[in-house]
């Protein structure tokens, strides 16, 4: 869930519409527009329902987010790094994880950034860092950590401002086509689910209207460090979260989504690192030419 | 070479948090340690100095619960609607200085049991002999708790019925028998009640009643002409019962006064409890909700409440309320409120709170903080009713909480189709037909109740599993009575769908005790709202208030029992009565239950 500085890095001198000023303005300045939008989800939710349990928790799992990123990126890596995505984990897990103690808050943060350090392939890291801390946290199934499982509030109307935010934003991220799969998918696979289980489709729609589903579909599956390199590829992949999400929603589990992700992106990243990636690709390409001559 | 073995120390760090997150997880459970069978008691008398042993049969309680029966809309979830009505009342109805148990049936037809005293361990079930036994006829609702309290200042306690249905109202003629007042009282014609208390908010001595509502008064849910019944947010519903404020004008009569007094709340209230939290002399009132925060009404002297729960800390974070219970745990003279809520690992961590005021400043900045964590009494389970009370008699307070929603087919639960609901918009969530089937599925049941040991410094030891033999049935009220006037604190359980627990206490240790039975002169008659503080041991100063409902769907015994530890000196106990006289006593008379009258 780190979008805003990777966006702006894959996609700044991508085909954004070229003559207004103001598109120019959030071209220049899209690396901010990720975290100024789920800001916005915080605020709204926190401000018409109260929805954070205390700000001491959301405190302590931004600003462990930002100071381990900045510390892995200035030793590991060497570089200086925009907190843009560091920011939106640390937020992401403030508002996924549920406890009535801080110190979970700090570990899921944690856990959440040294994934993007150590589990990395090429250069790249694998899994979406908060899907990666907060998966692990939940599926620990403890006394100490539960999920947002809960819904926003009565009110339509905040909900609708989210949705149409949020896909704005993925439509500008070029990341439309991903969001849209996912919630095709989920909808035609949750009707399937309401013939296996014989509850109404509403029911297994139902989760797709809360606050864990905004969060998960315009930020996590759409987040494009962990995406693959091609818009046909990335839409097969979301099929595969929403199948893997059917099939453990159907033994159960309660936090389908975040364990489908941790189980599909990763691979499809790897693999997509390995031969699909232009630098991949590239690659094959020499070998193809060097093993011809 | 410094990024490669900052590289390690990452790994080592990741894989670290890795293993100990896992190992934590593994260590944490909810459900306590168990002594070992045929020598539970012996172990717990030697380690505890008392044992909860369960007496059903020699007592004579042969009492089961029965379940409402709903419209058939509602079949897919009708074991999670149906999941209330258990309730336990204690009161002394005919004055003979014996405690009686009264226990609520839900289904129609059923019937409710007033197991009066004998004297001699036993009980006998007289409700149907003086006209309390057949009250859940059809077109007149189902029985949910109720309430005894001396309304009409005549030295006997009148029962107040709440229901999902018509609430009534019982005449006590002389201990003999109950007299229906209902026609007539002033008492609305249909609530669907889970709580109810008695209390007098304009110290006038005449006993008011509050009763809250939970599903809409609109809806008889064994005829319904719609499904969408149900909460329209898990956590910020608003669309439950109204309140009923209902003032006693003396003449057996009740006027309702609800808006005139600001309340105004539709939540789903569960819980009520009211006491004097800010030192005028008039009792503020606690409101423990469902699916959204509970409040608190500020008594501005007896002629209006204002809901300051949000600015007193206690309604901040919206969870499940399901009781309401006061206990003053720190021996201070500081007495708090503990509400249940629900716990499920790994899904829904909301944990019981301990609402402490602020006593420095709680007259004019009302303020609480939340100290059950610290004590240690946060996680339960799914939690209804809780009570305080000094179980050992060692001169602090304990704590009993009911724990299980639904106890059906073994190792299934019904936890991941609630979750799909509940986690949606409030089209979908409000309407029943989109709950999913529970197809007989558990959902937190079989959860055994918490018993929780004051370790006399505010914090509290788990001895649930060792202090009484392990019972999972679905809890519900819990009610704390000398059942048999031997000085000790003796538990009763209402269980859902299924026999109560009335446990005697067996106590094997040399703690002493002292109790208190509050006459109203000018105050009301039984004195509710009144507060005696109890000194001892040089310092040690615990207070308790006289209430008529407390926890969930509970009454606990009329008199105060305070545990003295082995001192068997009393310092000086101070009587506040509601008309603000206050009575005080130097030095009386350990091992001994004092009536005391109010001083005129």
């Amino acid at each position: 869930m780190e979008q805003g500085y990777k966006l702006a890095q894959d996609y700044k001198a991508e085909s954004l519409p070229k003559k207004n000023g103001f598109s120019e303005w959030i071209k220049k300045n899209f690396l901010y527009i990720p975290p100024a939008f789920i800001t916005l989800i915080l605020l709204v939710g926190q401000f018409t329902y109260g929805i954070l349990d205390s700000y001491a928790s959301l405190v302590a799992a931004i600003g462990t987010s930002v100071i381990s990123e900045i510390i892995l990126a200035r030793t590991v890596l060497g570089t200086k790094k925009n907190l843009a995505s560091a920011y939106i984990t640390g937020i992401s897990v403030g508002i996924l994880i549920r406890s009535n103690i801080i110190w979970p808050y700090v570990v899921t943060s944690l856990l959440s950034i040294l994934s993007k350090y150590v589990l990395r392939y090429k250069g790249r890291h694998l899994w979406n860092p908060s899907n990666f801390g907060v998966s692990w946290m939940l599926f620990l199934n403890s006394m100490s950590v539960a999920g947002l499982s809960i819904q926003w509030g009565s009110n339509f109307a905040a909900m609708a401002v989210i949705w149409v935010l949020g896909l704005l934003i993925v439509n500008r991220a070029k990341r439309l086509h991903v969001s849209v799969t996912y919630i095709i998918s989920f909808a035609v696979l949750a009707y399937i689910r309401g013939l296996i289980t014989g509850d109404t489709f509403l029911a297994e729609l139902s989760p797709l209207t809360g606050p864990m589903y905004q969060l998960f579909i315009f930020f996590m599956v759409t987040e494009p460090q962990t995406s693959v390199s091609t818009k046909k590829g990335r839409i097969i992949v979301v099929i595969l979260v929403a199948l893997v999400e059917f099939v453990l929603r159907l033994n159960h589990y309660i936090y389908a989504p975040f364990f489908a992700l941790f189980l599909v992106g990763p691979v499809a990243k790897f693999i997509d690192l390995k031969w699909y990636a232009p630098e991949a690709l590239q690659k094959n390409i020499k070998d193809l030419q060097s093993s011809k001559h | 070479m410094k990024r490669s073995v900052a590289r390690l120390v990452a790994i080592v760090i990741f894989i670290g948090l890795l293993i100990v997150t896992y190992l934590l997880s593994r260590n944490e459970s909810a459900a306590s340690d168990y002594f070992a069978g045929g020598h539970q008691k012996e172990t717990a008398l030697k380690k505890y100095g008392f044992y909860l042993e369960p007496v059903n049969k020699s007592a004579g309680i042969t009492f089961t619960h029965q379940c409402q029966e709903l419209d058939p809309k509602l079949e897919n979830i009708k074991m999670q609607i149906a999941s209330m009505g258990a309730s336990v009342s204690i009161c002394d109805f005919d004055n003979d200085g014996w405690n009686d148990i009264y226990f609520t049936n839900s289904k129609t037809g059923s019937q409710n049991a007033l197991y009066h005293n004998l004297h001699n361990g036993k009980f006998e079930d007289v409700a149907a002999s003086v006209g309390l036994a057949d009250v859940n006829t059809k077109g007149n609702g189902v029985s949910m708790g109720a309430v005894w309290g001396d309304y009409d200042n005549d030295g006997f306690k009148d029962l107040l019925l709440y229901k999902w249905g018509k609430p009534e109202l019982f005449k006590n003629i002389d201990g003999k028998k109950f007299e229906d007042v209902t026609e007539g009282s002033g008492l609305p014609a249909w609530v669907n009640a889970n709580c109810a208390i008695w209390f007098d908010f304009n110290n006038d001595g005449l006993l008011d009643i509050f009763i809250g509502g939970y599903f809409n008064e609109d809806l008889h849910l064994d005829s319904l002409n719609t499904t969408k019944i149900m909460p329209e947010s898990f956590r910020y519903a608003n669309n439950g019962g109204r309140k009923y404020l209902l003032m006693n004008m003396g003449n057996g009569k009740f006027k309702d006064v609800t808006k005139d007094y600001g309340i105004t709340s539709t939540k789903w209230a569960l819980a009520a409890v009211a006491a004097d939290f800010t030192g005028d002399g008039y009792p503020e009132l606690y409101v423990a909700n469902d699916y959204n925060v509970d409040e608190f009404y500020l008594n501005e002297g007896g002629k209006r409440f204002e809901e300051i729960g949000n600015k007193v800390g206690v309604g901040r974070i919206p969870k499940s309320g399901m009781s309401a219970s006061l206990g003053d745990i720190n021996n201070d003279g500081n007495i708090g409120v503990y509400t249940t809520n629900i716990t499920e690992k790994g899904i829904l961590i909301q944990g019981n709170n301990y609402w402490l005021p602020n006593s420095a400043n709680m007259q004019n900045k009302p303020s609480f903080v939340n100290l059950a964590q610290i004590a240690g009494i946060e996680n339960a389970g799914w939690a209804y009713g809780s009570q305080f009370g000094d179980l050992n008699n060692d001169g602090y307070m304990d704590l009993y909480v009911a724990n299980g929603f639904i106890s059906a087919k073994k190792n299934t639960s019904y936890w991941y189709d609630y979750s799909k609901v509940t986690g949606g918009n409030s089209n979908i969530i409000g309407d029943a037909k989109n709950w999913p089937d529970m197809q007989g599925k558990s959902q937190s049941g079989y959860e055994e109740d918490k018993i929780w040991l004051n370790d006399s410094d505010g914090l509290f030891e788990d001895v649930s599993g060792k202090i009484c033999p392990p019972a999972t049935y679905d809890g519900r009220a819990v009610a704390m009575a000398d059942l048999w006037n031997r000085g000790v604190l003796d538990v009763i359980v209402a269980n859902q769908n299924n026999i109560p627990l009335v446990y005697k206490n067996d106590q094997e240790n040399n703690n002493h005790w002292i109790d208190f039975d509050l006459k109203g002169t000018v105050s009301n008659a039984d004195a509710v709202g009144a507060k005696v503080v109890v000194e001892w041991a040089g310092g040690k100063k615990q207070i308790q208030v006289v209430t008529a409902g407390m926890g969930f769907s509970s009454q606990n015994q009329h008199r105060l029992h305070f545990g003295l530890g082995e001192t068997n000196k009393v310092d000086r106990v101070i009587i506040y009565w509601p008309s603000g006289s206050i009575d005080k006593i130097d030095h009386p008379e350990t091992d001994k239950m004092h009536t005391v009258k109010e001083t005129k």
